[in-house]
């Protein structure tokens, strides 16, 4: 085996110039796949916890049909208190769930006395969502940047509103609402900080205390729209989501009636879908990979094959077997596509850790100043290289089978 | 025993419209001897004979058989693995592995066809480049050599196996006279380096007389 890799790799050291043009094609190949998946991998990281940090928690379980009408946060679709008690019960008793935030939503009228618009208010307890939600204070702006930002009496207001009222932090505001009896209720509210977007759908909302929220829609007892939920692994979401929904199914009185849904992150976010398209567009990227493999192996193997039929009539007339004459050949694909494979997640890397260094920011939608941070799965490199070499060997076997077919008689009379 | 043993051997080549033929109803026996050469112009057939005593090619008609073997029946994988094992050839055209230096072109044959161990390799090449004299030049490539000292390579690659019979197709046409004396001599008498093989060769009218005024 050792003297067929030798005789493989003299035969492509005999070919200087296109050996390395070969083995600099599949390496740079190698390299925009790594660098590729490297980046948006980072990216798609980076936004989904930007996501999920800022607002909306890992998963969320709300009342059956909530979700469905969200838009218009219907108050009639919120947890009565036995089964937000349930609920809780539950999230407690998991222990992949590190934290979660029981939230009041509501639409109501935001007035700065000069000026009313619209607005979709939380009503949280604080401590509960600055722990669900751990960027939130680093989303603060300008005023108050830690829990105290949501005592009651108090409101966090959007930037995009607060730049349209020209609304700052000290300015009394008030918030009008209509509770799920129809009736109107208002309540004025200090504006203690103003809340950078993020996004995606309630990236844009203003926060109060739960309490002020029981105030204004006149709850007597605790109704909860939603609980927002952070695990502590995000890569089990789904597994936590599954065994949430089984034991909150198992906690309800009807099995047959669930009253409670559970939703993971991808479910409620459309940059789910932009999360995909990533996906979908680093398979293409695979896919020409797999084409330049193909297409340039293939092309120099023909050529050895075409240029040495004579020196393989030799080899063939002094008794070398045709499996022998076929491993020769593909030993030369196999060693073109490994040091392809080499060269290129070498180089891969070494950008990589450039990318890191130079600390590249960029800018998504609202949010501003996202550092990225491309970082690479030690799977992703083993699978790339694994595929580069997998194709390599594919693409000489044709030659490789020719040359092992070919009958010495002619190989050696040919010219 | 007779080495080769050949009755109404014929071999017909069929291009697109004309039938050659190349061998018509030819018997002969060959006892192991020790140099026996084919000579006749050229078109007579020699290089056709020769392929098929050596199994690079397949008779039309008659029977053959070859170290105790019928080459008519053996298949691709059988008649590679036959002359492997009793065959060695020398080409007209030295026909060396560009890539690898002269002691491992020898060693070869060794290596792909044989499967020896290191040690016994290395005396068997290092024996044979001595006997033909190339010892000083095992290091280098083909490319590096002059056609008298690859044909001496070849030679030794050809005798490495310890083949019963070594088959040499024209094996001087590319060299010059005097060189052509050498590798005839070389093959004809050095019995450090034939051993105990059949040399069977084809020659040109020309060179056999040269070859016989030289030698005697």
């Amino acid at each position: 085996m050792g003297k067929l890799f030798q005789i493989a790799l003299r035969n492509l050291r005999r070919y200087k110039r296109r050996s390395a043009l070969t083995i600099s094609l599949i390496a740079f190949g190698v390299i925009f796949v790594l660098v590729f998946v490297a980046i948006t991998s980072s990216f798609k990281e980076l936004m989904i916890r930007q996501i999920t940090d800022s607002y909306l928690g890992d998963l969320q379980v709300h009342r059956r049909g909530y979700v469905a009408s969200i838009e218009t946060l219907p108050l009639n679709l919120n947890l009565i208190p036995q089964q937000a008690a349930a609920v809780e019960k539950v999230l407690r008793e998991n222990p992949e769930v590190s934290a979660y935030s029981e939230r009041i939503k509501f639409g109501a009228m935001f007035s700065n006395f000069a000026e009313t618009t619209n607005i979709r208010i939380n009503g949280v307890v604080p401590e509960m969502e600055f722990a669900a939600c751990p960027q939130m204070a680093s989303r603060i702006s300008e005023g108050e940047k830690s829990v105290r930002a949501l005592e009651k009496g108090k409101v966090l207001v959007p930037a995009l509103l607060a730049r349209g009222m020209g609304t700052k932090v000290g300015d009394t505001v008030v918030v009008v609402a209509t509770n799920k009896d129809g009736s109107v209720n208002g309540k004025p509210f200090v504006v203690s900080g103003i809340l950078e977007s993020a996004t995606g759908p309630g990236g844009r909302d203003g926060y109060i205390h739960l309490e002020d929220a029981m105030e204004i829609l006149r709850m007597a007892q605790k109704e909860v729209s939603e609980f927002a939920v952070n695990v502590k692994a995000m890569g089990r979401v789904d597994r936590v989501a599954a065994n949430l929904e089984a034991k909150l199914a198992a906690a309800a009185k009807d099995p047959k009636k669930v009253p409670f849904q559970v939703h993971t992150w991808s479910q409620l976010s459309p940059f789910a879908n932009i999360a995909n398209m990533i996906d979908l567009m680093t398979f293409f990227i695979k896919l020409m990979l797999i084409a330049i493999v193909l297409i340039s192996i293939l092309n120099v193997m023909i050529m050895a094959v075409y240029e040495r039929v004579r020196e393989i009539g030799t080899i063939a007339a002094i008794g070398t077997s045709p499996r022998k004459i076929l491993s020769l050949f593909l030993v030369e694909g196999f060693c073109l596509g490994l040091t392809g494979a080499v060269v290129g997640v070498l180089l891969a890397l070494g950008i990589i850790v450039v990318l890191n260094l130079s600390k590249l920011s960029f800018t998504f939608g609202q949010a501003k100043d996202l550092i990225l941070a491309p970082n690479i799965a030690p799977l992703e490199v083993v699978s790339a290289s694994v595929m580069v070499i997998v194709v390599s060997l594919l693409a000489s076997a044709q030659p490789a089978y020719k040359a092992s077919r070919m009958e010495p008689i002619d190989a050696l009379r040919h010219v | 025993m007779s080495l080769i043993t050949a009755q109404s051997l014929s071999k017909t080549y069929a291009t697109d419209s004309v039938e050659v033929k190349a061998l018509q109803a030819v018997s002969f026996e060959i006892q192991a001897g020790s140099f026996l050469s084919f000579v006749g112009p050229s078109g007579s057939g020699k290089t056709t004979l020769l392929n098929l005593v050596g199994c690079l090619d397949k008779p039309s008609g008659g029977s053959l058989e070859v170290a105790g073997a019928d080459v008519l029946r053996l298949d691709r994988r059988a008649a590679a693995a036959f002359r492997g094992e009793n065959i060695g050839f020398v080409f007209q055209s030295f026909n060396l592995m560009p890539v690898l230096t002269a002691f491992e072109n020898v060693e070869y044959p060794l290596v792909m066809v044989q499967n020896l161990h290191a040690g016994e390799r290395r005396a068997r090449v290092l024996e044979l480049l001595d006997a033909v004299g190339m010892s000083d030049q095992k290091d280098k490539l083909p490319d590096q050599l002059s056609g008298g000292q690859k044909q001496r390579i070849a030679i030794a690659r050809a005798l490495v196996t310890r083949p019963k019979l070594v088959l040499a197709d024209e094996p001087t046409a590319n060299l010059d006279h005097e060189t052509a004396y050498t590798i005839i001599r070389l093959m004809k008498n050095d019995t450090r380096i034939i051993g105990e093989a059949e040399i069977v060769c084809t020659l040109e009218d020309g060179k056999l007389v040269r070859c016989e005024e030289a030698h005697g």
